[in-house]
């Protein structure tokens, strides 16, 4: 469980963060957005305990990130912007020395160190030195050293940055299947389809300060409004001359046909899509016009640039 | 999640071997140095074979003789310089190469991660000044030259290592503080210069021949290497190494620090006076006591040891040169209130230098030397048959009541400066903490020392002559 109140770091006369809150519990995964810059990397930094917050606090598994902080990097598992790998170390060197730092038993890191190196298909170059993979294969490492202590939380920096569509996937499913095991789970990402695709929750950070967060869903709704909707269908929407349900307005002709914008799709739609049989309209296709997260983060960075 | 780390002091070891691991694979680290390493002991068996040859020539094999073990010196030194930038990037380097803060995010405490670092800086200095100094007695052996004997190898073998140590934790230190490798070589000087200084002063001593003094610089050097160390984990900080990206030198942030803590929340001089300068003698009270009692027993050193080699004093002074200089009287010798005044302040800047050098222990030697003196000079009258009590009484006292209490107090805030240093603030950066001690010590000086030596200095030039001239030494 990740829980912050009011937390904050200044560097000398800017705040760097600014009065973040937020809570990430057990079988979750938030996505924390924002520009370069916002203070993703300087939260993280306070949730590993790292810095110290200038005001505020923040509990990681239970331990106060300020007063506990060998707790809290017990309990914590970070990837990092930059992978922090040591060149001239092989694969599996490198795993075994941070399974010696997390205090993990011979058997039992040589153990998980071949799982991970397995499952990231690394095996094979496991024995070579690191200065000779790939991006995306340093990528995996670091991902794989963040999960050797199976920690209860974790904090992912950009996880799929540098790998290629079949890794990103890999490592979606990996961490998919860590929410599954009740990992908590923070991801700092500028990949917004990775973000829609993989959290339960999303916080934009701007210059420091949380300016919203919530499901990808209430977030739509609160910054884009209600949903829209498009019907298709074998005749003309005006020929039909029907009256609208309580909540729907009618937008104009889209692309394949008429919109509209309901303000409760779960009561209206139902409602109005039997008017429709009742009037024997043939109905194609209904759909919610899709909404990107992209279009949330843009509106949200639009609505606090325009005060 | 991992059980805690089993072996806390094998953690160390930990970091220490992956560094040394990382090392010995890279043979652009290794070959430099093994090869520099292997060259400067020929060199140096060269130059005592010439010397040796030179020397016994003109009759003076004396010189040859102490020019082998001070080889052995520098042929020790050399490689412990050249490796030193395996310290002094040990933190910032890996800050640069991105590697630090998985590090950092990890349940390494803060002194097991130094102390791994230390260790594994350590290490290879020492193997390479060790190796040094086995090629060139290899070469002295083959060359036929007599090997200095057990004792001046042991004390030479031991003042190396005591300087590699000192020269790894200052690197180290260095690193926890810069914002770059470049920064942090540049900054080595800081430690090279001095060191070849202390060389210099030791080659004169092993030259002199003056055991007792080098073994005396063995546990001065072993002492300062301590205290660095003490102040690196300290004052390591995993936030001050990753939010430092780049450091401006803030001339007015460093002002702006230095007069908030010299005036310390005072509204006016009074309040100041009253309120600042006595809650920092009340804070200096345990380090005041503590240099009285030791300035006591320097007195008492000075005097007994004067005494005890007083005819060996007494023959090395030209004939008549002390009983001339009591027989003419104190009232002869007249020197200003400015030039007493002076002085005095001189001293005690020097000690402040010296003390913030060395965190405090060069300040405090010079402290003792200046006690000592104190003795030495009143056994030098004892000797010439005037009471060392009345001198004490009338020469020294009734401006010594000030002048020493300025310098125990000044000297207080300069052993603060180290005693602070070396305890953890995890609050406050290294320059933070620095600033607020000199602080210290400048509030002490400004609201007490001054004033004290001002009136010190006005006894010392009207009052003591007369005291003197007129109550012990009537001519």
């Amino acid at each position: 469980m990740i829980q912050t109140e009011d937390l904050s770091k200044k560097f000398g006369d800017t705040w760097a963060v600014d009065g973040v809150s937020l809570e990430v519990r057990p079988g979750q995964i938030l996505a924390l957005l924002g520009q370069n810059g916002a203070g993703k990397t300087t939260t993280v930094r306070m949730l590993t305990s790292i810095l110290a917050p200038t005001r505020g606090w923040a509990r990681i598994a239970g331990f106060d990130v300020s007063r506990e902080p060998e707790g809290v990097r017990a309990s914590v598992g970070v990837l990092t912007e930059q992978h922090g790998l040591y060149l001239r170390m092989s694969g599996v060197e490198y795993l075994d020395f941070y399974g010696q730092v997390y205090g993990l038993e011979a058997g039992e890191r040589t153990k998980r160190a071949n799982d991970w190196l397995e499952y990231f298909g690394l095996a094979e170059a496991a024995r070579r030195p690191i200065g000779q993979y790939s991006k995306g294969m340093r990528q995996k490492l670091a991902l794989a050293r963040t999960l050797l202590h199976d920690p209860p939380v974790l904090l992912l920096d950009e996880p799929t940055s540098a790998m290629d569509p079949e890794s990103a996937q890999l490592v979606r499913r990996a961490i998919a299947s860590l929410r599954s095991n009740q990992r908590t789970i923070i991801i700092c990402t500028h990949n917004l389809v990775e973000a829609e695709m993989l959290a339960d929750r999303i916080a934009i950070i701007y210059r420091g300060r949380l300016l919203t967060s919530g499901t990808v869903r209430e977030m739509k709704r609160d910054l884009l409004g209600p949903p829209e909707y498009e019907l298709r269908m074998d005749r003309e929407w005006q020929a039909l001359g029907m009256p609208l349900p309580q909540g729907m307005t009618y937008l104009g002709q889209g692309t394949d046909g008429p919109r509209f914008r309901v303000l409760d799709p779960e009561q209206a739609n139902p409602l109005f899509l039997r008017e429709l049989m009742k009037r024997k309209a043939g109905i194609v296709s209904m759909q919610e016009l899709p909404r990107t997260l992209e279009q949330v983060y843009l509106a949200a960075m639009e609505r606090v640039k325009n005060g | 999640m991992a059980d805690r780390p089993r072996n806390q002091n094998g953690v160390v070891w930990l970091v220490a071997w992956r560094e040394l691991r990382d090392q010995l694979r890279d043979w652009r680290i290794v070959f430099p140095m093994v090869f520099l390493t292997l060259i400067l002991p020929f060199l140096a068996d060269f130059g005592a074979m010439l010397a040796l040859d030179f020397t016994t020539k003109y009759g003076t094999p004396l010189i040859a003789e102490r020019l082998v073990p001070f080889l052995l010196m520098v042929v020790g030194y050399f490689p412990i310089t050249v490796s030193l930038v395996i310290a002094l990037e040990s933190f910032v380097g890996e800050k640069e190469r991105g590697t630090i803060e998985p590090l950092l995010a990890s349940p390494l405490k803060d002194w097991q991660l130094y102390l791994g670092k230390l260790l594994a800086s350590t290490i290879t200095p020492l193997f390479t000044s060790y190796l040094g100094i086995g090629v060139y007695l290899l070469g002295l052996i083959y060359q036929g030259i007599a090997l200095p004997d057990a004792n001046r190898m042991a004390q030479t073998l031991i003042l190396t290592t005591v300087q590699a140590f000192l020269m790894v934790s200052g690197a180290l230190l260095i690193s926890t503080q810069a914002t770059s490798v470049r920064a942090s070589n540049l900054m080595a000087s800081f430690i090279v210069i001095p060191m070849a200084i202390l060389i210099q002063g030791e080659s004169i001593m092993l030259f002199w021949g003056n055991d007792q003094i080098l073994w005396l610089a063995v546990l001065g050097v072993t002492i300062l290497a301590v205290l660095l160390v003490r102040v690196g984990v300290a004052h390591f900080q995993r936030e001050a190494l990753l939010g430092r990206e780049i450091d401006v030198l803030n001339l007015r942030w460093i002002g702006r620090t230095f007069w908030r803590n010299f005036r310390a929340g005072a509204a006016n001089p009074w309040s100041w006076y009253r309120d600042a300068v006595l809650h920092t003698v009340r804070k200096l009270r345990a380090s005041f006591w503590a240099l009285i009692l030791m300035g006591a027993g320097s007195i008492a050193f000075g005097y007994g040891w004067v005494l005890d080699n007083s005819q060996d004093i007494l023959r090395a002074l030209p004939s008549g040169e002390l009983s001339g200089l009591f027989a003419a009287g104190m009232p002869e010798v007249s020197v200003s209130f400015a030039f007493i005044w002076g002085h005095n302040l001189r001293a005690i800047l020097v000690i402040l230098l010296l003390g913030l050098f060395s965190f405090g222990v060069l300040g405090v030697l010079m402290y003792l030397l200046n006690m000592g003196v104190i003795g030495a000079v009143l056994a030098l009258f004892s000797v010439q048959g005037a009471s060392p009590v009345l001198v004490a009484l009338y020469g020294i006292l009734p401006h010594g009541v000030f002048e020493l209490a300025g310098l125990i107090l000044s000297s207080a805030a300069i052993m603060n400066i180290g005693i602070v240093l070396v305890t953890p603030r995890p609050q406050q950066t290294l320059g933070e903490v620095l600033l607020e001690t000199i602080a210290d010590w400048a509030r002490v000086g400004v609201g007490l020392v001054l004033p004290l030596l001002t009136i010190a200095a006005a006894i010392e030039t009207w009052v003591t002559p007369e005291l003197l001239s007129k109550l012990i030494l009537p001519g």
